[in-house]
């Protein structure tokens, strides 16, 4: 597992623990008076359908681009102190994590307005492919709400 | 040479990951896709119709874009990432 804050980008296979996170970007700042997350997670049901797993890929390079751009405008944009993005790619079962985003600033309401914005964004902009399997068979979602 | 790779649902549709096509020096994203569209038309259609993004160099690229040899090109779906 990688060790939290080794990147605040990472785009991984294994799995993340969230309190790592949380607990490696109160060492950023003593000025940290606010954390928000927010954690994506395989859901079961999509549009009607059953879905047995999930699986995720990415293309290297271009998405950690796109994950680092929404980070920095983020900081900037939101007068946030630092912000962490992980998202996962390979199969990932029902219930486990899939993407998590921590921001942190001074206070709350900046660091909740950078969160919504910044998973809002990765969703919009970074080229990361979802494919589900049903018991119909595999399809690759195109629009996610 | 230029590189194209092919993600998610495009990679089924072309039967591949990657091509490679000698276009000179250089050409635009619109010449490079008619000559995807000798062995993938359906793509083809996608790029001209924007149903689809291109990048160029890791950034994203209009039809008229400049694409000079040695550049990697890659064919996006729309994303899906996140929850």
């Amino acid at each position: 597992m990688s060790t939290a804050l080794e990147s605040n980008i990472r785009i991984q296979q294994e799995n993340f623990v969230v309190t790592d996170e949380i607990e490696a970007i109160k060492k950023v700042s003593r000025n940290i008076g606010g954390i928000t997350t927010f954690l994506g997670t395989g859901r079961e049901l999509s549009k009607g359908e059953s879905i047995s797993k999930l699986n995720f890929e990415h293309y290297p390079k271009m998405a950690e681009k796109k994950l680092d751009e929404i980070r920095v405008q983020a900081i900037k944009d939101y007068g946030i102190i630092e912000m962490i993005i992980i998202h996962r790619i390979g199969e990932i079962d029902i219930g486990e994590n899939i993407v998590l985003i921590v921001a942190a600033g001074e206070h709350r309401k900046e660091t909740f307005k950078a969160c919504e914005w910044a998973i809002a964004e990765l969703k919009r902009t970074t080229p990361i492919w979802k494919r589900e399997t049903t018991s119909t068979g595999e399809v690759w979602v195109q629009d996610t709400p | 040479m230029i590189t194209v790779k092919y993600f998610a649902n495009l990679r089924s549709i072309a039967g591949k990951e990657e091509d490679q096509f000698e276009m000179g020096s250089e050409t635009t994203l619109k010449n490079l896709s008619h000559e995807i569209s000798k062995t993938a038309p359906k793509i083809c259609e996608m790029i001209l119709g924007k149903k689809i993004m291109v990048s160029v160099n890791l950034d994203v690229a209009s039809l008229e874009a400049i694409i000079k040899d040695g550049d990697e090109v890659a064919l996006l779906p729309p994303f899906s990432g996140g929850s």
